[in-house]
C-alpha cells in the first residue's frame, strides 16, 4: 500500500493508503477532519473544496498520492487561534448558510476567489460559484457575504 | 471505483515505460474526467499513470510565430496567462469558461483534447485556429487529430506533450452551455489568420467539426453579417433531452455570428 | 424589542460549529467496528427476479453478508409501512406491500435488490458487482397519465389498473351546473414537471445494536425522528419503541425528500443485529437520484368558469398524479389534502371540485417536496387567472382584484375544507406593484425591445395552508398520527434552560429562533437557552419538521410550556413574596407583587423551585420543568404576491430572470434574517422547478435520464437574481405566537410567476421547466414569428 505524507491545516499528516484514496476520503476517514463533504459523485457540488498549495480543488476528484507533500487546508484550518476566518464571520452576519452542507466547500471556495480576485463585481462572483451547489440558500446571502468582505466589512 | 497500482514517472519515458509494463495502465493528466469515470466505475484501470511530475509538460512559451501550451498546463492558467491573454484572448476566454474554478485548477489541455469529449470546449479551439499537437512521437494536426466521439489519433502508448496554437489575426469563441453540465451544447471558435479562416463547431455533433459553409461565407468578409444566409444541417447533430438537433443546428448559426462578433 | 427578542434578525447559535468544519452530520458519525454497507439496486424499470446467485459476492474479500429479499421474508421484517391513506376515496385503496429488500420483482430502476455489508466500503462496492441477478424485463411506464390504460402492464398484485385509488374533494354537482351557466369558461392542459428535491446531504443510515439491554440505536438523516422510530419500531422491526433510538442530528437539507422511513434505514438497523457489528450505509448521489422520494408529476387539465363580470364562478380540476412504484410514508397527501384544499387560492370561487386519479408508475416513490401539493394547486390557479385575463381583456391585476376574498369575509369557509382563519391581500398586492414598480414596466419593455430582447411581467397571489396540523383534521383525512407538537423546558439551578423539541431543524435555524421565543416570553438571556432535538432518548415526542410547522406548532409548543412555567413561578413567587398569586405579574423576566417594588427575577425562582429550602412544599412539587403538547386549532394561512420579471433572448430562448419581488404576510415575524433566507431558499427552488429542473425517465425503457447533475439542472449562483422581499402581518389568530410559517412559501409562488412572466414576455403557452429550447420553439410557433 503506498503511503502519503503532506500538510494538513498546518501539521504534517501521514497515512497508508490505497492507489483508488481519494483527498477527501484521507481527510474524512484517516485524519477525522469531517468538515470536507461529499454532496455528490460526478464532481460537480463542490462540497468537497479544500485548498491544495493555495488553490481550490475539489477534493472527491483529487487522489490522495496525488496530494503527496502538499500543503492541504480544510475548513476546520480557515479560523486562526479561535477567531472566525473574515469569510466565515461574514457568513455568520450575512446568514449565508442554512443547514451548512455545501457552507465548507462554499466558505473554502469564496477565499480563493478573493485571492484571484480581491474586488469581484457580482457577476465575477455568481460566475466563481458555478461549481457550488447550494440547495438552501439562494445563493443571495452567499453572494452578500463576499461582496462584503471584498468590500473589507465582513462580519 | 476499483483498485488500482498509481504511478508517478518523472519523464514523459517513464511514463511510457509504466504504462507499457501495466496490463491496462491509463495516464492521468488532472484527473477531472479520469477519476469520476473511476468512480463511477465505467472503467478499472490496472495502473494509473500520472503525468503530475512529469518535467516539462506545464507552461507556455511562444515559438515561432506560435503560442505553445503544454500538455498539463491547467484550464485556469490559460485562461490567465499573459502570452495568451495577449496574442490569443479567445483561447484564454474558452479555457475561462471550462466548468468551474476548481475544475480549471487541476484539468489540463491534454487531457481535455485526449478524452474528446463531444461537448468539451478545446477541441473547437484546436480546430479553430488550425493548432497542431505534438506527442512524444509525432506532430498532428489538429484537423486529423480528433477522429470520433471520443476517439482520437493518438496511437497506444502515445503522449500529448504540447499544443501550438498559429497566432490569429482575429478569433472569437462563443458557447452555449448546457445548462446543467455547463459543457458545450454548442460551441463555435471561428478565426482568420495564418491557418485561414475557421469555423469549428464542438457540442453539436458527435464530433468537433468545421462548418464549410460558414467558413466560405466569411471568406468575402471577416463580419457577423456575412453569415447571415449560412447555415449547417441537423442531420448528423446530437439530440438529447436539452436540446435536439434542430435547436443545436439553430444554435451554431447563432453561436458563429456571436463568435464574429466577439473576435471584433 | 430587545436585540435577542422576537423581531430581532438574531445571528444563529448554529453557524459557528457549521462554519468551522464541526457540524454532525449522520456521515461524520462513526462507531467502534462499523462495517459498511452497499446496495445493489435493479437496473431494471419493471422486471421478474427469476433468481439471485450471491455465491461469489459472499467470497469475496471482507464480505460479512449478503442479503436479499429472501433473508427479509425469512426473519419476518415488516413491509416499510405508509402513514397516510387519503379519506373521501372513490374507489378504494390498493395499498401494495414494499418489503425491504425486492421480493421476486423490481419495479423502478434503483428497487433494492441486495445489500452487501464489508469491512470496508470498497470491498462491498467491489462484491456487489459479483453478484448474479437473473431479470425477467417487463413494459414499463413511466408516465401518470397512461398509468391505467389498458394496454399498460400491472405493476402490483393488489393494485388493479395501476390505481391506488380515485379521489374527489368538492361539490361535483354545484361546480358542474355553475360551468353550465358560465359566460366565459378558461381552459388549459398543465404538466407539473417531475422534481428530485435534492437536499445537498445525501442520505446516510447507521444501525447499531446493543445485546446488553437488546436494544436499537439508528443514526439517520431524517426530517422527524420521532416518526421513523415509530413507522420502523412498530411495523418493520416489530419491536417495541422503547427498544430504538433515533439520532438524526445535524441534518444538510430536507425538503421533504427526508420525512419518509426507508427501507435502507430498516436494513442497516436490522442488520445491525445480525452481523454483530455496527452498519453503516452513506448514499452516493446517483443513488440518492434513484432512490430518494422525488416530487410533483401531476398531469392536470382545469377550468375556470367566470360570469360576464369577470367574477369566478367556478373551479373544475382533474389530476393524474404519480406515486411512483410504491407508496411512501406520506405519498398520497401531497396528491390529495395538501393539494385539492388550496384550489380556492385568495379568491372567492363559490363551487370548487377536484377529482385526482392517483397512480403507480415504474418511476421512484413520491412524497412532499417543498410546498407538496400547494404548489401544484397555486401553479394551476395562477396560470389560470392570467389566462382568463388575457382572454376576457380583463387587466391581470383588476381580475385578481376583482375576485380577492376581502379582508371583511375572514374566517372564509371555502368550498374545499379549509376555513381560511385570517388574510388581507390587497394590501399585499399594492405593496408589491410598488415596489416592483409594476408602473414603469412599459419603460423598461420599451428598453428591452430596442436591444432586441423580449421582456414579460409574472404576477402570483398565493395563499398557503400550513403549520400541520390539528391532530382531529389529520385523522379525519386519514394521516395514522396526530400532527400535534410537544416540548419540554427544563431549567438549570444555576439558571441555564434547555428546551426540548419535537421539531427539527435541517437548515431552518430553531436553535437561534426558538431561543429567541423562550429569552422573550422568559425574559431570560438569550444564551443561556439551549435547543436540543433529534434524538428520541433526549426528546419526549414529536413530529418532525416539514409542512411550514416548526414555529407555528413546535413554537407555540414551547411558548405554552414557558407559559406553564411562568405560571408555576408566579406560585413560587407569591409564596416568596409573600403576596396572593392573583397580585402576582410577570413582565421582563421578574415576578413582582403589583402595584409594589418587590419583585423575584426569574433566575431567583428556578433557584427556589430547584433547591426547595424555603418552598411550599405541601401545595407544590418542587422543580419548575414543564412540558406541553400543542395542537393546533386550524392550519395558519400565509399569502403573499410574487412577481417576476424577465428578459428573453429571442435568438436562443434562454430566460434571464431581471427582477424579483416578493411581498409575504407570515403573521408575526420572529427573525427577519432567517425569514428572508427562508424566502430566497424556496424562491430559488420555485425558480428551479420553472425554468431548470426536470426529471426524466426514458418513456421506453423507464430508465432515468437525468440520473446526475450533469443532466439534473440545478439552480446555480449565476442563475438567480438577487430578491427584494417585504412583508405585511396579519397575525395568526389561533397560535400563542400570532405566527404562520414560511418555508415553503417561495416554492410555491415562485413557477407561477415566473411562467406567467415568461408567457407575458413570448405571448404563447408553455410547460415548465422553460428552457432555452422549450422557449425558442414557443417563439417560432408564433403566428408573428416573422416580425
Ligand atoms: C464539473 C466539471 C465540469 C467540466 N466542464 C467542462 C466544460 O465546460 N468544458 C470542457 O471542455 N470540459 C469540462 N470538463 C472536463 C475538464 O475540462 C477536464 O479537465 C478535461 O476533460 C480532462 O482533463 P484532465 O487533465 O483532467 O484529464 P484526465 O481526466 O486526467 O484524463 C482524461 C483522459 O485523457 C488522457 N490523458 C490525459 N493527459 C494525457 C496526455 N498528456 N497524453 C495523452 N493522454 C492523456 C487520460 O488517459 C484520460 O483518458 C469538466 C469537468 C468537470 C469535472
Ligand atoms: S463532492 Fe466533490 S464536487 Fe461534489
Ligand atoms: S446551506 Fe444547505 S446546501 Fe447550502
Amino acid at each position: 500500500m503506498p503511503t502519503v505524507s503532506m500538510t494538513v491545516n498546518g501539521r504534517s499528516a501521514a497515512g497508508e493508503v490505497e492507489g483508488r484514496t481519494l483527498l477527501v476520503e484521507f481527510l474524512r476517514e484517516h485524519l477525522r477532519l469531517t468538515g470536507t463533504h461529499v454532496g455528490c459523485d460526478t464532481s460537480q457540488c463542490g462540497a468537497c473544496v479544500v485548498h491544495v498549495n493555495g488553490k481550490s480543488v475539489k477534493s472527491c476528484t483529487l487522489l490522495a498520492v496525488q496530494a503527496e507533500g502538499a500543503e492541504v487546508t480544510t475548513i476546520e484550518g480557515l479560523a486562526q487561534n479561535g477567531e472566525l476566518h473574515p469569510m466565515q464571520a461574514a457568513f455568520k452576519e450575512h446568514h449565508g448558510l442554512q443547514c451548512g452542507f455545501c457552507t465548507p466547500g462554499m466558505v473554502m471556495s469564496a477565499v480563493d476567489l478573493l485571492n484571484t480576485n480581491a474586488h469581484p463585481s457580482e457577476t465575477e462572483i455568481r460566475d466563481w460559484l458555478e461549481g457550488n451547489i447550494c440547495r438552501c440558500t439562494g445563493y443571495h446571502n452567499i453572494v452578500k457575504a463576499i461582496q462584503a468582505v471584498a468590500q473589507g466589512q465582513g462580519g | 471505483m476499483q483498485n488500482f497500482t498509481y504511478h508517478r514517472p518523472g519523464s514523459v519515458e517513464e511514463a511510457v515505460q509504466a504504462l507499457s509494463a501495466a496490463s491496462d495502465g491509463t495516464l492521468m493528466g488532472g484527473g477531472m474526467t479520469l477519476l469520476p469515470t473511476l468512480k463511477q466505475r465505467l472503467a478499472s484501470p490496472s495502473d494509473v499513470v500520472d503525468l503530475g511530475g512529469v518535467a516539462g509538460l506545464s507552461g507556455i512559451s511562444e515559438d515561432g510565430g506560435k503560442v505553445v501550451v503544454g500538455a498539463m498546463t491547467t484550464h485556469a492558467e490559460v485562461a490567465s496567462n499573459a502570452i495568451v491573454t495577449a496574442k490569443i484572448p479567445a483561447l484564454a476566454a474558452l479555457a475561462g469558461a471550462i466548468g468551474d474554478p476548481a475544475v480549471r485548477n487541476r484539468g489540463t489541455i491534454g487531457g481535455s483534447i485526449a478524452n474528446n469529449d463531444p461537448a468539451a470546449d478545446y477541441p473547437a479551439a484546436l480546430v479553430g485556429l488550425g493548432a497542431t499537437v505534438r506527442t512524444n512521437k509525432r506532430e498532428i494536426a489538429a484537423d486529423d487529430f480528433f477522429t470520433g466521439l471520443f476517439e482520437t489519433a493518438l496511437a497506444e502508448g502515445e503522449v500529448i506533450t504540447a499544443v501550438a496554437f498559429p497566432v490569429p489575426e482575429r478569433a472569437g469563441y462563443a458557447k452555449f452551455p448546457n445548462p446543467a453540465s455547463r459543457y458545450a451544447i454548442v460551441g463555435v471558435m471561428a478565426s482568420t489568420g495564418p491557418a485561414g479562416t475557421r469555423v469549428a463547431v464542438t457540442g453539436a455533433g458527435a464530433c468537433v467539426f468545421r462548418a464549410s459553409a460558414m467558413e466560405s461565407a466569411l471568406g468575402g468578409g471577416f463580419s457577423a453579417d456575412a453569415l447571415s444566409g449560412a447555415s449547417v444541417s441537423a442531420d448528423d447533430l446530437n439530440s438529447d433531452i436539452h436540446a435536439s438537433a434542430e435547436y443545436r443546428a439553430h444554435l451554431v448559426g447563432v453561436m458563429a455570428r456571436r463568435a464574429v462578433a466577439a473576435a471584433g | 424589542m430587545t436585540d435577542t427578542g422576537i423581531g430581532a434578525s438574531v445571528r444563529r447559535k448554529e453557524d459557528n460549529r457549521f462554519l468551522t468544519g464541526r457540524g454532525r452530520y449522520t456521515d461524520d458519525i462513526n462507531r467502534t467496528g462499523q462495517a459498511y454497507a452497499c446496495f445493489l439496486r435493479s437496473p431494471h424499470a419493471h422486471a421478474k427476479i427469476d433468481g439471485i446467485d450471491t455465491g461469489a459476492a459472499k467470497n469475496a474479500p471482507g464480505v460479512i453478508a449478503v442479503l436479499t429479499g429472501d433473508d427479509v421474508a425469512a426473519d419476518g421484517l415488516g413491509g416499510i409501512p405508509c402513514g397516510f391513506a387519503p379519506t373521501g376515496v372513490q374507489a378504494p385503496h390498493n395499498a401494495p406491500p414494499r418489503p425491504a429488500l425486492v421480493q421476486g420483482k423490481v419495479c423502478f430502476v434503483g428497487d433494492l435488490v441486495a445489500m452487501v455489508i464489508a469491512d470496508d466500503l470498497n470491498q462491498a462496492k467491489d462484491a456487489a458487482e459479483l453478484i448474479q441477478v437473473d431479470y425477467q424485463e417487463l413494459p414499463a411506464n413511466v408516465d401518470p397519465a397512461k398509468a391505467t390504460d389498458s394496454s399498460t402492464t400491472r405493476i402490483h398484485e393488489a393494485a388493479e389498473n395501476n390505481l391506488y385509488a380515485d379521489w374527489g374533494l368538492g361539490d361535483k354537482e354545484a361546480t358542474d351546473q355553475a360551468f353550465a351557466q358560465a359566460h366565459h369558461v378558461t381552459k388549459i392542459d398543465l404538466i407539473n414537471n417531475r422534481q428530485i428535491p435534492n437536499a445537498m446531504e445525501p442520505r446516510c443510515s447507521i444501525g447499531e445494536y446493543d445485546q446488553a439491554d437488546e436494544s436499537y440505536t439508528l443514526y439517520t438523516t431524517t426530517q422527524n425522528p420521532h416518526v421513523t422510530r415509530l413507522l420502523l419500531a412498530a411495523y418493520v422491526l416489530q419491536i417495541p419503541e422503547h427498544k430504538l433510538r433515533v439520532v438524526s442530528a445535524d441534518v444538510g437539507g430536507g425538503f421533504g425528500s427526508k420525512i419518509p422511513h426507508y427501507p435502507e434505514e430498516a436494513l442497516v438497523t436490522w442488520t445491525a443485529k445480525k452481523v454483530g457489528r455496527p452498519v453503516k450505509w452513506t448514499a452516493e448521489r446517483s443513488e440518492s437520484f434513484l432512490s430518494d422520494t422525488h416530487g410533483r408529476d401531476h398531469v392536470t387539465r382545469a377550468e375556470l368558469a367566470l360570469d360576464e363580470n369577470g367574477k369566478f364562478l367556478a373551479l373544475r380540476v382533474h389530476t393524474s398524479a404519480s406515486l411512483g412504484a410504491y407508496l411512501s410514508t406520506f405519498g398520497a397527501m401531497s396528491t390529495t389534502y395538501l393539494y385539492a384544499p388550496v384550489l380556492s387560492g385568495q379568491y372567492i370561487i363559490p363551487a370548487i371540485y377536484c377529482g385526482v386519479t392517483i397512480v403507480f408508475t415504474n418511476t421512484a416513490p413520491i412524497d412532499a417536496e417543498r410546498g407538496a401539493g400547494r404548489p401544484e394547486a397555486t401553479y394551476l390557479v395562477e396560470r389560470l387567472v392570467e389566462n382568463a385575463a388575457r382572454e376576457t381583456g380583463i387587466d391581470r391585476i383588476e381580475i385578481r382584484r376583482r375576485n380577492f376574498i376581502p379582508e371583511d369575509a375572514f374566517p372564509y369557509q371555502t368550498p374545499v375544507v379549509l376555513a381560511y382563519d385570517s388574510g388581507n391581500y390587497a394590501p399585499i398586492l399594492d405593496k408589491a406593484l410598488e415596489m416592483a414598480d409594476r408602473a414603469g414596466f412599459e419603460t423598461r419593455n420599451a428598453d428591452a425591445k430596442s436591444r432586441g430582447k423580449l421582456r414579460g411581467i409574472g404576477f402570483c397571489t398565493y395563499i398557503e395552508a400550513c403549520g400541520i396540523a390539528p391532530s382531529n383534521v389529520a385523522g379525519a383525512i386519514g394521516a395514522g398520527i396526530g400532527l400535534y407538537e410537544s416540548a419540554e423546558v427544563r431549567f438549570a439551578v444555576t439558571g441555564a434552560v434547555t428546551v426540548f423539541t419535537g421539531s427539527h431543524q435541517h437548515g431552518q435555524g430553531h436553535e437561534t429562533t426558538f431561543a429567541q421565543i423562550v429569552a422573550d416570553r422568559l425574559g431570560v438571556p438569550f444564551d443561556s437557552v439551549d435547543i436540543v432535538h433529534g434524538d428520541t432518548a433526549r426528546v419526549q415526542w414529536g413530529h418532525g419538521t416539514y409542512g411550514s410547522r416548526s414555529l407555528a406548532v413546535g413554537g407555540s409548543a414551547i411558548a405554552v410550556a414557558c407559559d406553564k412555567a411562568i405560571e408555576k413561578g408566579k406560585k413560587v413567587a407569591a409564596h416568596l413574596l409573600e403576596a396572593s398569586v392573583t397580585d402576582i405579574e410577570f413582565k421582563d423576566g421578574n415576578f413582582t407583587v403589583s402595584g409594589t417594588d418587590q419583585s423575584k427575577s426569574f433566575g431567583e425562582i428556578i433557584a427556589a423551585a430547584m433547591v426547595p429550602h424555603n418552598f411550599p412544599l405541601d401545595e407544590m412539587e418542587p422543580g419548575l420543568d414543564q412540558r406541553s403538547f400543542y395542537d393546533p386549532k386550524n392550519f395558519t394561512f400565509p399569502a403573499g404576491c410574487h412577481i417576476c420579471e424577465v428578459e428573453i433572448d429571442p435568438d436562443t430562448g434562454v430566460v434571464k430572470i431581471v427582477n424579483w419581488t416578493a411581498v409575504d404576510d407570515f403573521g408575526k415575524i420572529v427573525n427577519p434574517m432567517i425569514v428572508e433566507g427562508q424566502i430566497h431558499g424556496g424562491v430559488a427552488h420555485g425558480i428551479g422547478q420553472a425554468l431548470l429542473e426536470n426529471c426524466v425517465y426514458d418513456p421506453e425503457s423507464g430508465q432515468l435520464l437525468t440520473g446526475s447533475y450533469m443532466d439534473y439542472c440545478m439552480p446555480r449562483a449565476d442563475d438567480l437574481p438577487n430578491f427584494n422581499l417585504g412583508f405585511t402581518e396579519t397575525p395568526c389568530p389561533h397560535n400563542p405566537l400570532g405566527v404562520k410559517g414560511c418555508g415553503e412559501a417561495g416554492a410555491i409562488a415562485a413557477p407561477p410567476a415566473l411562467i406567467n412572466a415568461v408567457i407575458d414576455a413570448i405571448g404563447v403557452d408553455i410547460d415548465m421547466p422553460a428552457t432555452p429550447e422549450k422557449v425558442w420553439r414557443a417563439l417560432q410557433s408564433r403566428p408573428q414569428a416573422a416580425e
